[in-house]
């Protein structure tokens, strides 16, 4: 009964979705009121559905209706409570709801939170997101309704797969899809502003926080998958270049370079055109990344074409959206009007610089994960495109935007000074100097560019420090000045400080885990011991232990430095019997930022038993960096200008200290 | 197989039928005695890819294949190859499939161009436009009606 209450749930959010994806719209065309505001509604109503149908799926999870076959396919009844709740959205069919279930959610908040909208901006909005909410409804309904029931239920189901069950899965879809789907509230305020061939600074600043919470959530995503990747894995890699990773970076990518541009349409009314092509690039990334997860397309392009129903359908999803959107861009964005002129060294033109090294690496992942498919279509050549392609493109296209990062805040508008900017930066370049020597020092000798890698993290987190510095004058007028000018400074400019500075601490924790990170692959019998960094670990034994639904085996290793026990480590290997398979959990002792990371391999005849023992140093900062970035985006986030909501009274004027930005 | 890539969260799923026994990547005993020649096996086993599995070198992959072309890559090294000499082995035994970093050459021309050619083509067309806006004047767009309305009011007020 439950299954067929979210099933009929869904139906009806369809129907829904039609109704808003027309009604507002005529609405808008014919200045109609009444029309229109049937948006906000229907938006509440849509995510009232939709979650009911989430949350139906979530109890037959809950209860193990093996009847249901998602359930069963995906679940066991000793599985841990929590994964059955995340097993929900840990397949195919109840991913997809979740990604309507954020769709709705983010298309409700617009309702909610849109009351300063022009009403036929709004209108047009709203009913754009439901197109995309009508298509993907159809999608799961179609081709992938995870509410079948099957004819006999079994006893038992057949267990999630255990890599899954984890804790990183109950956070990392949800964070991303957050983030992905989030990126359709841009998509749907481009097109509705094509649609009323309308685009002025305002539109900028209604649809930056969106994108900015968006591009938080995704940060977030990659970080925590990047993180879960690590200790789950077992050999302690980050980012593997890997399709399913590239997919949810493209979007972050172009993204990133949305808000940057939006920037620049907000305070000069310049790169419209350009800002409106990015907003629909960036959610038809994000879509394409879900054809490319969801298509199976990317095990082959054989296996796609052995059972293309849903594939397909994402094609023609993709093809009608992107499309469409292209189509109305080409035939309405000459008709926009330009905004103000600026010369190549300005606050504009470092956006621009910025922009375009951001796009051309976007450009570059997407052309390195789709080539070999392409290739394989036209020639049926098969070739590979691994990590050793993208660390040589990639790399080398955000070097120049490591290195300008420091200069752009320091760039007035319009027309702004190198020189003078270079000369402001050289407190930071000196501290940059400093690293180098400090690092080059301290590694003696190893490889020569790390240092230098060091030395460009250092920048540009001393770059971000100083934009902050030059706009307070903290070091040359008096304090009392200073702190009323800090206190002045809009909260976007501490924003993009922090997450320049994030960005810095991200590359600092690459460059010293894959320059002086250490790695020791040993067989050990109970009581050796294995040396690795400054510290010593000694192998103390096995025991076995029966969880839930599997069994384990656990080492012991205790970790002394010098002759201090600097902790007790317990890696070990699960053997789950429902689906015959095992996982290797990683055992991590944090030292600081630093990591020891030891994951188990297979025990010999001899009583010994294989392992890999890592030193990562500073290998959290990697995550910390992204999480300083999302400070950074909540900081933007809470700027006055861009608070979401309905705009306040003014508050009684503030003694002029807003400096101009 | 049982490696994933993170985001394979999904894949992994519909791959699930096809996970194996765990064997560890880089098992203790393939390591070769001789430092110097082990080093240049692991940064080989990077560029190479383990040919069941998705998207993961040889260095990473947990699967038999993999195991066995890692014996392999030092088999060729220990009887005294160069690097470039085991690549061709490999290459001549399983086709460019294996190699993460294909080589250069005429289907792979437009990969390696791209990236490159879209920088030289951005920043090109970011000059001209920037003088053709320069030279051109700016021409506002007329009042809308409504904008027209809106001013009569303010105008006779």
């Amino acid at each position: 009964m439950i299954a067929e209450i979210g099933h009929f749930a869904l139906v009806l959010a369809l129907g829904l979705a039609l109704i808003q994806a027309l009604v507002p719209l005529a609405g808008a065309h014919w200045r109609d009121a009444a029309l229109m505001n049937t948006a906000g509604p229907t938006a509440h109503a849509q995510l009232a559905f939709v979650a009911i149908s989430f949350a139906a799926l979530t109890a037959c999870y809950v209860m193990s209706d093996f009847s249901v076959a998602n359930v069963f396919e995906n679940s066991h009844s000793q599985k841990p409570l929590l994964y059955k709740i995340t097993g929900v959205w840990g397949n195919h069919e109840g991913s997809m709801l979740l990604w309507v279930l954020i769709l709705a959610l983010f298309g409700s908040l617009v309702a909610a939170f849109g009351g300063n909208l022009p009403a036929t901006l709004k209108a047009n909005v709203l009913a754009v997101q439901s197109w995309i909410a009508a298509a993907f409804y159809l999608f799961i309904l179609l081709t992938s309704n995870p509410f079948l029931r099957l004819d006999n239920p079994p006893f038992e189901g057949r267990d999630l797969n255990p890599i899954l069950q984890d804790i990183g899965l109950a956070v990392h879809p949800p964070l991303l899809y957050l983030g992905y789907v989030g990126l359709s509230i841009s998509f749907s305020f481009a097109i509705a502003a094509l649609i009323e061939g309308k685009i002025d600074a305002a539109w900028a600043r209604w649809v930056r926080p969106w994108t900015l919470a968006a591009w938080m959530f995704l940060t977030l995503g990659i970080a925590m998958g990047s993180y879960w990747a690590y200790y789950e894995l077992g050999w302690g890699g980050y980012w593997f270049w890997d399709p399913v990773e590239n997919a949810s970076l493209m979007p972050w990518i172009a993204g990133t370079a949305l808000l940057h541009s939006a920037v620049v349409m907000e305070k000069r009314s310049a790169l419209k055109v350009w800002t409106v092509l990015l907003a629909i690039l960036s959610f038809s990334l994000s879509l394409i990344g879900t054809f490319l997860v969801r298509s199976g397309v990317l095990t082959s392009v054989h296996t796609f074409a052995s059972d293309p129903t849903r594939g397909v359908f994402i094609l023609m999803i993709l093809v009608l959206f992107i499309g469409g959107a292209l189509a109305l861009y080409a035939f309405r964005a000459p008709a926009l009007k330009q905004g103000g002129l600026f010369a190549p060294i300005s606050r504009e033109g470092a956006l621009v610089f910025n922009n375009l090294f951001l796009t051309a690496a976007c450009a570059s992942v997407f052309i390195g994960t789709l080539y070999p498919l392409a290739l394989e279509g036209v020639t049926g050549d098969k070739i590979s495109v691994g990590a050793p392609f993208f660390n040589l493109t990639f790399g080398p296209l955000f070097l120049p935007l490591l290195m300008a990062a420091p200069f752009g805040p320091l760039l007035a508008w319009k027309r702004g000074d190198l020189l003078g900017a270079a000369q402001r930066l050289m407190a930071a370049a000196g501290i940059a100097v400093v690293g180098i020597a400090v690092t080059f020092a301290v590694s003696g000798g190893g490889p020569v560019l790390a240092p230098f890698g060091v030395g460009l993290a250092v920048f540009v987190i001393a770059g971000a420090a100083t934009d902050i510095v030059e706009r307070t004058g903290v070091l040359r007028a008096p304090l009392a000045v200073a702190f009323a000018r800090a206190r002045g400074l809009p909260r976007s400019a501490y924003g993009s400080a922090v997450a320049h500075a994030g960005l810095g601490v991200t590359l600092l924790g690459i460059v010293c885990v894959s320059t002086w990170g250490t790695e020791r692959i040993v067989s050990l019998k109970p009581g050796a011991k294995v040396e690795i960094g400054s510290y010593a670990l000694t192998f103390e034994g096995m025991v076995t232990r029966q969880g839930g639904n599997y069994r384990e085996l656990i080492a012991r290793f205790t970790v002394r430095e010098g002759d201090t026990l600097r902790g007790v480590m317990n890696p070990s290997k699960r053997t789950f019997p429902a689906r015959s398979t095992s996982t290797t959990e990683a055992a991590l002792l944090t030292r600081g930022v630093s990591q020891i990371y030891v994951s188990l391999g297979d025990p010999n005849d001899d009583g010994s038993i294989a392992v890999r023992v890592y030193h990562k140093p500073l290998v959290l900062l990697i995550w910390l960096g992204a999480v300083v970035m999302v400070l950074g985006g909540l900081l933007s986030l809470s700027d006055r200008r861009l608070r979401v909501g309905a705009p306040k009274p003014a508050k009684p004027a503030r003694p002029a200290m807003q400096p101009a930005e | 197989m049982r490696r994933t890539g993170s985001w394979l969260v999904f894949i992994a799923v519909a791959m699930a039928p096809l996970a194996a026994d765990p064997v560890r990547a880089v098992q203790p005993d393939e390591i070769l005695s001789d430092p110097k020649l082990e080093a240049r096996a692991r940064v080989l086993s990077r560029e190479l890819r383990c040919m069941v599995c998705q998207n993961q070198s040889i260095d990473d992959s947990d699967a038999p294949l993999a195991r066995d072309l890692r014996l392999l890559v030092r088999e060729r090294l220990v009887a005294g190859d160069s690097d470039d000499k085991v690549i061709a082995f490999l290459t001549a035994r399983y086709g460019e499939f294996v190699l993460l970093k294909p080589r250069f050459n005429w289907s792979t021309a437009l990969l390696w161009l791209a990236p490159g050619a879209l920088v030289i083509g951005g920043i090109f067309g970011i000059a001209m436009t920037m003088r053709r806006r320069r030279t051109a004047p700016v021409a506002s767009a007329p009042l809308t009606e409504d904008e027209k309305r809106r001013l009569q009011e303010l105008v006779g007020r």
